[in-house]
């Protein structure tokens, strides 16, 4: 009986003792925080993909709440109904951003570019990349591991076995970019996700001359300048034996998607209509 | 006799060495050579001629593009039909030279290489040479490190200010199996490679030299032994049968007894490492004349091997008939490259073609036993295991802390781990990203 008194008035001690250092030093060395910051974090979507640029959401957030201006801070997965929301916390005004959505340049699937090499490695691209062309002759095209798969936060990637080519699931993507970074032949590209989700793009990264191209893959963008004659909109530019949609420019009147003779370029989500190998197109965007 | 090694680590691979034995097969020079620029470790050369321009054989066609850089010399007369890209092994775009002869252009390349023997240089002459000079012929000559990592060799032989040579080591252990290229340039040629490790010593500037032989090469240590008895300072000597004992840390571990420090250069030791094949390069050069347009290389098909002396630029195709392999490795099982195509030149780093079956695929790879066997084998004394998982996981702040930069990529861990993990290739990727990061906070503390 006594033993029981003894401990419980010695452990009651030692906790109002604890407890009253705790407050002390609670009060003593108390970080004075704004409490904006905790309103922007809950709006933001907690995944810490990285994608504005931050360490985190935590860290956008009182980027956003020091920041005398909100240019050049966006989160690109809340998009900008958030960013205005932040805004009025913070007293600024967010600029109007369009949503983005990553993009897969290359079409090269296993029946249109012959496998060369099989890969016994260490499964992933950066290792892949590393030490050649892959499996296939193109130096540019995707490589087929599934690093981007792995690096999306979102599970927003899928790694079609059929074709060997990863594919982005519209409704989970958000843009933020982490499958740019963890891409090494830089094959995938955000870009605006367009209205109602159409857009048009160039679904290849070889650089290479169009003969030595074409040997490589049969869907490969040869550089033939086509499109960019086609188009009236001034949006098409060619470098290095490859084409290039600017997204900003460009009109979705799908010309040029009509003049390729590779099939290089994609439109999807547009209203089914004649184009051109539109099947295959969207199953693989 | 007691044997020379490394002290930690080292596996011993079968070595079919079934090529050893066959005399070096001269390969008559092709009419077509695809000469590309970047042949080395270091900036790519930069072609000095152009579309239609007439080429004799030996002639310069493209210049050091830098001081760690070399040039690149036509092993035949002829035309230069363009300046194209052309694919590496890996399939990788490459800027080459594509030169071809024609009937006259042949017949003086005939000419040329019955006299190839015959010294430009007089005794009194080479005698009469300074170290700077030798350095300067070994530049101009294109001579590069034979064994397979190609560094340039006269940057090898100007060792930064600050640190001074005292040895030079001649590599001759040819540890890869299946190889037996250097074997068979060493019984061959037994006096014109002393010659040329004297020269190198001379280019150097010490009195030391050692020819460092694995013990299974016993033909080799006999003829070098002889030839190498009238040079004062200069030894042969025996090493152990021990997977990497050409690795150059571990060479100089293994003859001078002083290791290389972490991130340091070899020479901080006082050692300068060349290859054998290397050191008959310079003879070639420095006596011959003769820029490097041609190696010696083990073409193992798995039932039979051949010793040939190619010509640079040969289409690696054209020296094989016919069936399509299961696999192509260039150089070595170990540390060798899988190509996916013969249709590519061979170049100064080319010491091996390996078509055999037997290496053609790896087991599935499975979870780690936690066996610890890689540990043992590392002859850097790091954990590949732990390294190469830090590696996947993407933890380069880990992995640099555990040295990652120190691995030399000979491969011991991936071949004794019996659940057949891609050690190496997750540590050679770690590897590379650690040392960029590396180079890149030296940049910014310098600027």
């Amino acid at each position: 009986m006594n033993i029981i008194v003894t401990s419980i008035i010695v452990l009651g001690i030692i906790g109002i003792v604890g407890a009253a250092v705790l407050y002390i030093v609670a009060k003593r060395f108390h970080v004075h925080e704004d409490p904006r910051i905790d309103q922007v974090e809950a709006l933001l979507p907690g995944a810490n993909c990285g994608g504005c640029g931050r360490s985190g959401c935590r860290d956008f957030a009182a980027a956003c709440v020091c920041a005398d201006t909100l240019d050049g801070l966006a989160c690109p997965a809340s998009g900008s109904a958030v960013m205005k929301q932040i805004g009025e916390i913070v007293g600024l005004t967010a600029a109007e951003t369009k949503p983005k959505i990553a993009v897969i340049k290359c079409n090269g699937t296993c029946d249109l570019r012959p496998r060369l090499a099989r890969f016994e490695g260490a499964p992933t691209c950066a290792v892949l990349a590393s030490l050649g062309s892959g499996e296939s002759a193109c130096p540019n095209g995707c490589l087929g591991c599934g690093d981007c798969v792995e690096a999306c936060p979102y599970g927003a990637m899928k790694m079609n076995f059929e074709t060997g080519l990863p594919e982005v699931i519209e409704d989970k993507c958000v843009g933020c970019g982490a499958c740019v970074k963890a891409c090494p032949r830089s094959i995938i590209e955000l870009r605006n996700k367009g209205p109602r989700g159409m857009r048009v793009y160039v679904a290849c990264s070889n650089k290479e001359k169009g003969a030595v191209a074409m040997k490589a893959c049969k869907v490969a963008c040869i550089g033939c300048s086509k499109c960019a004659k086609e188009c009236t909109h001034d949006a098409i530019t060619i470098a290095n034996n490859l084409s290039y949609i600017d997204y900003e420019k460009c009109k979705l009147c799908r010309k040029c998607v009509d003049v390729c003779p590779t099939h290089a370029i994609h439109a999807v989500n547009f209203p089914v209509k004649k184009a051109p190998a539109k099947e295959k197109v969207e199953e693989t965007a | 006799m007691k044997l020379h090694t490394f002290k930690i680590g080292g596996v011993h691979p079968a070595e079919n060495k079934i090529a050893a034995g066959k005399p070096i097969e001269n390969i008559p020079l092709p009419e077509e050579v695809v000469l590309p620029v970047a042949q080395h470790i270091g900036a790519p050369a930069t072609p000095i001629v152009k579309k239609g321009d007439k080429v004799k054989r030996g002639d310069r066609v493209a210049d050091a593009g830098g001081f760690v850089s070399a040039p690149v010399h036509t092993p035949i007369s002829g035309t230069v039909m363009k300046i194209d890209v052309a694919r590496t092994p890996q399939g990788m775009p490459v800027q080459a030279i594509y030169i071809k002869s024609d009937e006259a252009d042949r017949a003086a390349d005939a000419e040329a290489m019955a006299n190839r023997e015959t010294p430009r240089r007089t005794e009194a002459e080479i005698a009469a040479l300074d170290g700077k000079a030798i350095i300067d012929i070994i530049k101009n000559a294109g001579i590069v490190g034979l064994g397979g990592a190609t560094f340039p060799a006269h940057v090898k032989l100007s060792p930064p200010p600050g640190s001074k040579a005292e040895i030079v080591i001649i590599n001759a252990a040819e540890c890869e199996p299946c190889l037996s290229c250097d074997d068979m340039l060493m019984r061959e040629n037994p006096r014109q490679i002393v010659k040329g490790v004297e020269l190198l010593m001379r280019a150097a500037g010490v009195n030391r030299g050692v020819i460092a032989i694995e013990n299974n090469k016993p033909e080799a240590i006999a003829a070098l032994t002889e030839a190498s008895s009238s040079v004062p300072g200069l030894e042969v000597m025996t090493m152990q049968v021990k997977y990497p004992q050409g690795g150059e840390k571990q060479l100089i571990e293994a003859v001078i007894g002083k290791e290389v420090p972490s991130g340091g250069l070899p020479i901080a030791t006082g050692a300068i490492v060349q290859n054998v094949a290397t050191a008959y390069a310079v003879y070639r050069a420095v006596v011959l004349d003769e820029p490097l347009m041609d190696r010696v290389l083990t073409l193992h098909d798995g039932e039979t091997g051949r010793n040939l002396r190619v010509a640079l630029g040969t289409i690696l195709a054209t020296l094989v008939d016919g069936k399509e392999p299961e696999k192509i490795i260039l150089g070595g099982p170990m540390m060798g490259r899988t190509a996916s195509t013969l249709q590519t030149p061979m170049i100064k780093g080319t010491s091996g073609i390996l078509l055999d079956s037997r290496y053609a695929h790896r087991r599935p790879a499975e979870n780690c036993i936690r066996c610890g066997k890689c540990v043992e084998v590392c002859p850097m004394g790091l954990e590949p295991f732990l390294i190469s998982t830090l590696s996947r996981l993407h933890e380069w702040d880990d992995a640099e802390e555990q040295k990652i930069a120190n691995c030399i990529e000979c491969g011991s861990c991936s071949y004794i781990c019996p659940a057949s993990r891609p050690l190496v290739d997750y540590i050679r990727l770690g590897k590379a990203k650690v040392m960029a990061a590396m180079r890149a906070r030296a940049a910014a503390k310098k600027a």
